[in-house]
Parts: C-alpha cells; sequence; structure tokens
C-alpha cells in the first residue's frame, strides 16, 4: 500500500468516525446498514471482482448468518459467539456448494448459488419450530462487551464500524497477500495462472468461501441491528441488490464495493420523488453502465481521469512485450 | 394410478411449455455464450403484449396474438440483441450476465407499475373441458399446449437440420470461425438464433399464462425452471433441453401430491444440485471438458 492509499484510508475512517455525531437516528441507521451491506458486498467483490465468478446467494448467506446469530443470542450466550458460529456455518456452507459448481467451468456457480437461494428462503420460511416461519424472530439483544453496551443507535454504530474496519483490514490482506494476487491471476489470466502452478480450482473454492463468510458476519449483524428478522429479508432480490452493489461500485476495485453499497443505500432516499420508478431507473442506470463501463462507477471514474490528465504512455509494442 | 397418469400428463404438459424457454436459452448459449438471466422475463412479457393488444386496444384475441408474437421477435430478439448483447459481447460474460439480470428487473417493474401489480386473468386458446379416458380425467388444454410445444420444437429441430440457414446456424454455433471462413454470415446467423428465441418465449407465454394468472412476477420461476431444465438435459443440445423441460414438469407435478407441498419448488433445485454433482454436462450433453 502507498503512503496516499493509508492517507485517503485516514481521512475516510475519521469523517466516518465524526460525521455521525449528533445526527439523528434515522441517519446513524442508514449509514450503520450501509456498514452493513459494505461487509456483505466486500465479501461478494472477493467472489466477483476477484475470482471472477458470480454468486447470488448472498443474501442467503446473510440470512443464515443472521438466524444462526439470533439462534445463539436468544439462547442467552454472548453475540460473538453467535458471530463466530455464523462466519463458521457459512463458510463450510460455502465450500460445500462451491465444490459441485466449480468442478465444471461456465457459469455453474450462478445457477447453484440461484437455486441454493431459493432452498434457504424456503427452509427459513417453512421449518417454522427453528426460524419462526414466515413470523421470523424478534427480541435479539444488541450485545455488551465488558461492560459497555450497544444498546443505543450511535453506540452501536461505533461497534459496527470497529466490525467493519476489521473486516476491511481482512479484505485489504487477503488481496495483498500472495494469496490475493494468486486470485487475481486467475481472473485476468487463468490458463497463466494454471501453467504457473496456481490451482485454479482450489483458489476459486476458497476465495467464494471466504466471500460466503462475509455474508455469514454481515448477517450476524443484521441481527442485533434490526432486531427483527424474516425470511423476506433474504430472498433473491437482496441477493440481486449486494450484487449490483459490487457492480455498480466497481468490482474488483477495493473501495468498489463500499461506494456500491452507497449508492444502492442511498439512492432510494434521493430517488423517493420517483417513487415507484425507482428501480427501474436503477435496473436501466446499470444496463447503461455495463455498457460503458463494466469496471463500475470507480472504472469510470479511471477512465474520466485518463482522459483528463493522461498518465504517461506505455509504449504500445512494449506494453505487448510485457504481456508476453 | 388414474391419479399417477393425470399428473404425468398435466406434468408433461407444463414440462413441453417450460422445454420452450429452456431450448431459447440453449440456442443463445450456444450461438452467443449469452447466459440470459432475463430468459424468465422474456417468457412472462409476451402475455402482456396480449393482454395490452386485446384489453387495452380492444384487437380481436386471434390478431393479438400472432401480433405479440411478431412483437417479441422484434423486442426481446432483434432490440435485445442490438442493444443490450452486441455493445457487451467484447467484455466478456459477467457484465453481460448482470446486464441480463438487471433487464429481468426492468420487465418485470415495468410491467408492474405500467400495466398492473395484481394477477390478471388470461384468455385460454383452448376450451376447459376433460376428456376421461379409464378412471383418469385429462384436459384438453393440456394435452393441446403439448402438442403445440412439442410441434414447436421438432419444427425447429428440422429447420436447423434440414434447411440450409439452419445448418449454418449450427455451423455458427459450433465454430464461428471455421463458419466464417466457409462463407457463413455469422452475425446474421447470431440475430437468428435472438430472433427464433424472442418467438419461442412468446409461444412459451401464450401456452403458460392460462394456467397461472398473468403476473409481473411469473418471471422468477420460469427463469428457473428454464435455466434448470437447460442444465439437467444438458447445456450444449436441444434435445437436452427438451428432456430437462419435461423431466422438472413432470417432477414438479408429482412432488406437490407425493413429496411436499410445502417443499415443492424445492425438489428442481436438488435435481440441479445432484445433476451438477454427479453428471456435469447434463443427462444428454456430451462434455466440453475445461473450456479454460
Amino acid at each position: 500500500m502507498s503512503r496516499k492509499h493509508i492517507l485517503f484510508a485516514a481521512i475516510a475512517l475519521l469523517l466516518l468516525i465524526f460525521v455521525p455525531m449528533g445526527q439523528k437516528n434515522y441517519i446513524i441507521y442508514v449509514l450503520t446498514s450501509w456498514l452493513m451491506f459494505s461487509i456483505a458486498a466486500m465479501g461478494l467483490n472477493l467472489t466477483l471482482g476477484y475470482a471472477g465468478q458470480i454468486s447470488l446467494a448472498q443474501a442467503s448467506f446473510m440470512g443464515i448468518g443472521a438466524y444462526i446469530t439470533a439462534l445463539v443470542t436468544l439462547a442467552g450466550y454472548h453475540w460473538v459467539l453467535g458471530w463466530i458460529a455464523a462466519m463458521g456455518a457459512t463458510f463450510v456452507i460455502g465450500l460445500l456448494l462451491g465444490y459441485p459448481a466449480l468442478r465444471v467451468q461456465h457459469h455453474f456457480l450462478a445457477f447453484v448459488t440461484l437455486a441454493f437461494n431459493t432452498l434457504v428462503f424456503l427452509v427459513l420460511r417453512n421449518e417454522e419450530w427453528l426460524t419462526g416461519g414466515s413470523h421470523g424472530l424478534v427480541g435479539m439483544p444488541r450485545p455488551d462487551f465488558f461492560g459497555i453496551s450497544t444498546g443505543k443507535n450511535l453506540e452501536f454504530y461505533y461497534f459496527v464500524l470497529v466490525l467493519f474496519v476489521i473486516s476491511a483490514l481482512v479484505f485489504s490482506w487477503i488481496v495483498h497477500s500472495p494469496w490475493g494476487r494468486a486470485f487475481k491471476a486467475l481472473r485476468e489470466n487463468p490458463v497463466r495462472a494454471e501453467s504457473l502452478g496456481v490451482d485454479t480450482r482450489r483458489i476459486t473454492l476458497l476465495a467464494f468461501a471466504i466471500g460466503s463468510a462475509f455474508g455469514g458476519g454481515a448477517g450476524a449483524i443484521m441481527t442485533p441491528l434490526v432486531q427483527f428478522i424474516e425470511p423476506g429479508s433474504f430472498g433473491l432480490i437482496h441477493s440481486l441488490k449486494i450484487l449490483l452493489m459490487v457492480v455498480v461500485g466497481g468490482a474488483g476495485f477495493y473501495y468498489g464495493p463500499m461506494l456500491g453499497a452507497a449508492v444502492v443505500i442511498l439512492l432510494p432516499e434521493l430517488l423517493r420523488f420517483t417513487e415507484g420508478y425507482y428501480l427501474m431507473i436503477y435496473a436501466a442506470m446499470v444496463i447503461v453502465l455495463m455498457v460503458y463501463s463494466p469496471g463500475g462507477l470507480i472504472g469510470l471514474g479511471h477512465k474520466i481521469m485518463a482522459r483528463v490528465r493522461p498518465k504517461k504512455e506505455v509504449r504500445k509494442d512494449m506494453a505487448k512485450g510485457a504481456q508476453l | 394410478m388414474s391419479e399417477f397418469i393425470q399428473l404425468l400428463i398435466s406434468g408433461l404438459s407444463a414440462g413441453s411449455i417450460y422445454a420452450l424457454a429452456a431450448v431459447g436459452f440453449t440456442l443463445l448459449w450456444q450461438a452467443s455464450q449469452t447466459i440470459n438471466f432475463a430468459q424468465g422475463e422474456f417468457v412472462m412479457v409476451p402475455a402482456f403484449f396480449v393482454l395490452a393488444l386485446s384489453v387495452k386496444l380492444g384487437l380481436p384475441i386471434w390478431l393479438a396474438m400472432p401480433l405479440t408474437v411478431i412483437l417479441s421477435v422484434l423486442l426481446l430478439g432483434a432490440l435485445f440483441k442490438k442493444l443490450i448483447v452486441e455493445p457487451m459481447h467484447k467484455h466478456g460474460t459477467i457484465p453481460l450476465v448482470i446486464a441480463t439480470i438487471a433487464l429481468g428487473l426492468l420487465i418485470k417493474e415495468m410491467v408492474k407499475e405500467f400495466y398492473s401489480p395484481l394477477g390478471q386473468p388470461f384468455p385460454s386458446l383452448f376450451p376447459q373441458t376433460v376428456l376421461t379416458v379409464g378412471d383418469a380425467v385429462i384436459s384438453v388444454p393440456d394435452i393441446a399446449n403439448f402438442v403445440i410445444a412439442m410441434g414447436t420444437i421438432v419444427a425447429l429441430q428440422l429447420f436447423l437440420g434440414r434447411t440450409r440457414t439452419g445448418r449454418s446456424m449450427q455451423a455458427t454455433a459450433q465454430n464461428p470461425d471455421v463458419a466464417q471462413i466457409l462463407g457463413v454470415d455469422i452475425q446474421r446467423m447470431v440475430m437468428y438464433t435472438f430472433l427464433i428465441n424472442g418467438a419461442l418465449a412468446a409461444i412459451a407465454s401464450i401456452l403458460i399464462t392460462p394456467i397461472y394468472l398473468a403476473k409481473f412476477s411469473n418471471g422468477e420461476t420460469l427463469g428457473l425452471v428454464a435455466f434448470i431444465a437447460a442444465i439437467v438435459g444438458g447445456f450444449n443440445q436441444i434435445r437436452g433441453a427438451l428432456v430437462g423441460g419435461l423431466l422438472i414438469g413432470v417432477i414438479d407435478n408429482m412432488s406437490a401430491t407425493y413429496f411436499s407441498a410445502e417443499y415443492r419448488q424445492a425438489l428442481p433445485m436438488i435435481l440441479l444440485i445432484v445433476i451438477i454433482l454427479v453428471r456435469p454436462q447434463g443427462l444428454l450433453g456430451t462434455s466440453e471438458g475445461r473450456t479454460v
């Protein structure tokens, strides 16, 4: 990481600490849910942006995480236990689900996860003895840490901010480790990655499982945040929403999912005057974005920057040579 | 036993319609590596073209239906290819997949907002009568749906196998470079595939919508069923999509009675996961090996 990046991250963190002070409860709630979705989207970014596989089940991983955390905390155990169980379970499920799907190429993972999302929804709705069926679960407490309560909204915001920073650091570590570079190599040129000894299947599977665990972690936050969970919050449309967060922000960029989550969460507020047309406008925007800039908003930003302030261009033949 | 036969026949009837959607899906994949996540919405929306033409504009139904097929061929075939698939093809598969997901959402929301969020009754082409064979009661629309859907698929197979254009389309799907060297206008062949998919979606829509109501959310299940049918049967075979569609139709119908009404939707998904585990190329598919 360069000095510029660290400076940017520090300024962003300061903003995140000071902006919510003295704000209304509603704004704090929106910010908290943005942080939560950023964590889920970060996980999906690992799967989509780095390993190049589409997962349409991120919301169901959040759901699994949320229900596990709810059951653990309702049974009287501490939230941390629920959080660990949620991430562990979603990691294992990710491995089990990804293994068959990634045996074959094409985008089978997309279909398997699509089916999985529906399955999870059905189980959450039908197994009333465990999940409360369509009435969901209520009354999950917000956790205490060494006597410090997170019951108030601002306190809870800082608690989620800490988790967000941890997740972002872990993500950054993964991406910059030799292991994360293997993810990138895989996306850019799978044949070459394989010929250099990268076990593409194992790496892709791990990327998917870790990405799913991030989803589980986000779900563990949702339980004490909303304090009411029901199957409808984890349907396919929510998985699509998280996918669009990653894509709109810029898949494969570090800050992409955070920007995308901000857009997806704030846009309904900004487009409130359009009432029912909001999703339409959004879907149309995504299509246009995909045509002009598959790298999402950050990709678009890079493109515009390159036009305004062109970087020193590599001689075309040299660039070719470097590729060979 | 008579119950079993009834379920089998209505399952085959629904399955043959699923097969239409699945065949279109497979054709698009073969011809242009387009995974169309909006396929379900493509089958949902022609029903609303019929309703818009007949109820809102007052056209007779016999005119509204052929117009719908033409409209679908133009909008869901030609426009889809020109506006969305073509400009995105150079970016690779993932942006296109995302764009089709967004397109599906867009179509769904437009129907909900501009037509109606409620289920609409839809005219059936056939009299709602039943035939009694032995103990089994078989509905006439079921049989008619099956005959029309199978007829369409057989006609398509004959077109692809017996005509010059059809064989050029197959060549384009199998190896575009060689096809082009041999003088096939591959861009035109790919366009034909999109047009055919539009027509298949319209036919499937007109056949299946009377069974349910016409509703904006119909595409969710239809799309999923089409994907599953295509994968279960074999992604690279029209026959595969046909077998997959029929199988899913029968399983779906039987499971509600013999398995569990609550988990009815789950069975096709479980089948999908099992197939991918044990036979990833699909029941009838030939292994492509790893494409990477």
